[in-house]
């Protein structure tokens, strides 16, 4: 029972960080964007996150500088796909490179660095529910507010005014420009705010997941991000119970390794990215329900008159 | 609508030129280290700098898998090449190369600094070996050693660290300060030396206390800090204590500090990442070694062979022994150091039983290098069974 609470904990842990970036990324594609670039931009703002936690202290300011790098190199994104129209994918990629390289570059000093004392959170009352509490009510703020995100982006897209035109502008740019509506800024709003969700989870993995700055130190978790949201298709709800299943399967495999179960660790490994693309491509392959939910013009460039 | 696209098309370019640029900037910023380095002789200049009666210095590459700042295995090879270069002030001059991938690229890198006038050059991950056999074949007056792997040509040698020394004494450590007799290793890949490095680690615990257990987590990777802490969270969990780890970053150590439990650094001196968790830290130091080879060179007396050194060299060392630690558990420490220096102290020495429950090594029988070097069974005390192993 211990064991089991311990494991949910730990899920809810790694599913949060990969939930905060590929809801990021659905904010993005529901307005008609793909940006590949999630994995540079969460490095960036990982060392953007670190630094402001090394010289302030403060974890919510280091959320708050990983939301404004992640921003700052979406807006560089966004600036290039819809104004200049370059090709969405490679322009991701080449931000994806480039994010991994400078962040490397301007991290060098905080290498060496470390930050002061982890706080460990808990909900009076509430933590000391057998069960529940270890497995629950012992997780950092952020795990709680991601689930409140996930909440109100359903509200959002599918309740409110401004959410339909956003999907507007993902199923028909052409139709929204034709009824008044600034395509173009609203899609930059869509890939900035999209970004600076990934900067938030930029700044989850070294400030709290793995309190520590290293290049390179995302290690591919903004690639599993995208390819959640696709899998996902599109729906809050689904992305982060796909980023769960994928953390809670991680963690699991772990688990049966260090309990000695017999099978190979390299199956086990595999395991987490088996198991999330099964349960999502099952849950999610009736044809016209994903046509339904996926952005009509996704990846396609937006001209404005013609 | 052509303007904007052809507009648009050269921006891309540039866009993607500069985070090529900014990508490869970690790479070439690095050859500047070489300033002194740069004295061809067609350069008087710089060479009459120097001394205009003063020979040529030596000049020595290292090549490097990862960034000298991963605060692991690259740092440590780094602190090797100051120690080179304190040792021999302006008779050698030095450069590095890092983020080296194990690839055709490595070949090319070979090259690049051999035609630079580099006499003698490093390698110091497994996966540049064939690279370094093919350059080696042609390059007849260069000398290659290349770290931790097995082939060897007339101008190339191998040279390793017994990191398994390391590992024991970190398991001594490890074996007197459990509570609940449980240690966790997160592993990177299940080979020879990996594996021997657990078993040493849990030998060296049973050592002072015979109830330890050893769970063993694989991540199969080197380097992936999110997922190193994931294996060390799950240790916790299932109630390791006091935990280790071969991967490259201090991940498993800050995990520990989190979860209020012990962890050891590993390749280099890890305490201030995380001082309470912090017990000791199992280190190389590839300085003597590479004195030995730069010397053989500066002496011409280099000879290919192949160098495995642990704490009787100096190669290896448990460092920065936490105060926590009481004082006759160091005095244990001591004890395995001083007869590990002197010969006196065999780690892998029979009677050794394995996890199925056989000997593998019958009593008062020493393992040789072959045997250590051909290890795929866990030892009695870590639990499971090695990946792959029937």
């Amino acid at each position: 029972m211990e064991s089991l609470a311990l494991l949910l904990a730990a899920t809810l842990n790694a599913g949060t960080l990969l939930a905060l970036a590929a809801l990021g990324l659905l904010i993005n594609e529901r307005a008609g964007i793909v940006n590949l670039g999630a994995e540079g931009m969460m490095l960036v703002a990982a060392v953007a996150g670190f630094a402001t936690a090394f010289h302030t202290g403060s974890d919510w300011m280091a959320f708050a500088a990983g939301a404004c790098a992640g921003a700052l190199m979406a807006a560089a994104f966004g600036a290039l796909v819809i104004w200049f129209n370059t090709n969405q994918y490679a322009t991701g990629l080449a931000l994806s490179l480039f994010g991994a390289g400078f962040s490397a570059f301007v991290g060098i000093g905080y290498a060496p660095e470390k930050l002061s004392e982890r706080v460990r959170f808990q909900i009076p009352w509430l933590t000391d529910i057998p069960f529940l509490g270890p497995a629950l009510f012992r997780q950092h703020p952020m795990v709680y507010l991601t689930v409140a995100l996930t909440v109100a982006l359903t509200w959002f897209l599918y309740r409110s005014r401004a959410g339909l035109v956003l999907r507007a502008v993902g199923e028909s740019p052409e139709s929204a420009h034709a009824l008044g509506y600034p395509v173009r800024r609203i899609r930059m709003a869509a890939v900035m705010a999209g970004g600076a969700l990934c900067g938030v989870a930029g700044a989850y993995v070294s400030v709290i997941y793995t309190p520590l700055w290293v290049e390179g130190m995302v290690a591919g978790k903004g690639w599993i991000a995208l390819a959640l949201t696709t899998f996902a298709t599109w729906r809050p709800i689904r992305v982060l119970l796909g980023a769960y299943l994928f953390g809670g399967v991680t963690m699991l495999q772990f688990h049966l390794q260090g309990e000695g179960v017999q099978l190979p660790s390299q199956f086990l490994t595999m395991l987490p990215y088996l198991a999330t693309i099964v349960v999502l491509v099952l849950i999610s392959r009736n044809e016209g329900f994903i046509r339904a939910n996926m952005p009509a013009s996704i990846g396609k460039p937006f001209f404005p008159g013609s | 609508m052509t303007p904007i696209s052809k507009r648009s098309f050269v921006k891309a370019a540039g866009w993607i030129a500069l985070a090529a640029a900014a990508a490869l900037a970690g790479c070439g910023k690095k050859e500047e280290a070489a300033p002194a380095a740069a004295p061809a002789p067609s350069a008087p200049a710089s060479a009459a700098s120097v001394a205009a009666a003063k020979p040529e210095p030596l000049k020595v590459a290292f090549i490097y898998i990862g960034p000298v700042g991963d605060g692991g295995w690259t740092f440590a090879h780094d602190n090797g090449r100051k120690a080179v270069e304190k040792e021999f002030g302006d008779k050698i001059a030095t450069t590095f190369v890092e983020k080296v991938p194990e690839s055709a690229d490595a070949e090319r890198v070979f090259r690049d600094v051999a035609s630079q006038g580099n006499k003698l050059i490093f390698g110091s991950t497994f996966g540049y070996m064939e690279p370094m056999l093919k350059v080696a074949a042609d390059l007849k007056d260069v000398k290659f050693e290349h770290a931790t792997g097995y082939k060897t040509a007339e101008n190339m040698r191998t040279y390793d660290s017994r990191t398994y020394e390391g590992a024991y004494m970190a398991g001594v450590v490890a074996g007197g300060m459990t509570k609940t007799n449980v240690l966790g290793v997160v592993g990177s890949i299940p080979i020879p030396e990996v594996i021997r490095n657990i078993n040493s680690f849990t030998l060296g615990a049973q050592s002072v206390n015979p109830k330890v257990k050893t769970k063993v987590v694989w991540v199969n990777e080197w380097f992936n800090p999110p997922k190193e802490t994931e294996a060390a969270q799950s240790l916790i969990n299932g109630g390791a204590d006091v935990l280790m780890q071969n991967t490259d970053s201090s991940a498993v150590l800050q995990t520990a500090e989190k979860a209020g439990k012990y962890a050891f650094g590993w390749d280099s001196d890890m305490k201030a990442y995380a001082p309470n968790a912090h017990l000791a830290s199992a280190v190389i130091n590839w300085g003597p070694y590479y004195i030995k080879a730069v010397g053989d060179v500066l002496d011409n007396k280099w000879t290919s062979g192949q160098s495995w050194w642990g704490v009787k060299e100096g190669a290896i060392d448990l460092v920065s022994i936490s105060d926590k630690v009481p004082a006759e558990l160091k005095a244990k420490v001591d004890a395995v150091k001083a007869g590990l220096k002197d010969g006196s102290y065999v780690i892998w020495k029979g009677p050794i039983v394995g996890s199925d429950g056989k000997v593998v090594l019958a009593k008062d029988a020493v393992a040789d290098d072959k045997f250590l070097g051909g290890i795929k069974f866990y030892v009695k005390g870590v639990e499971g069974k090695v990946p792959g192993e029937k």
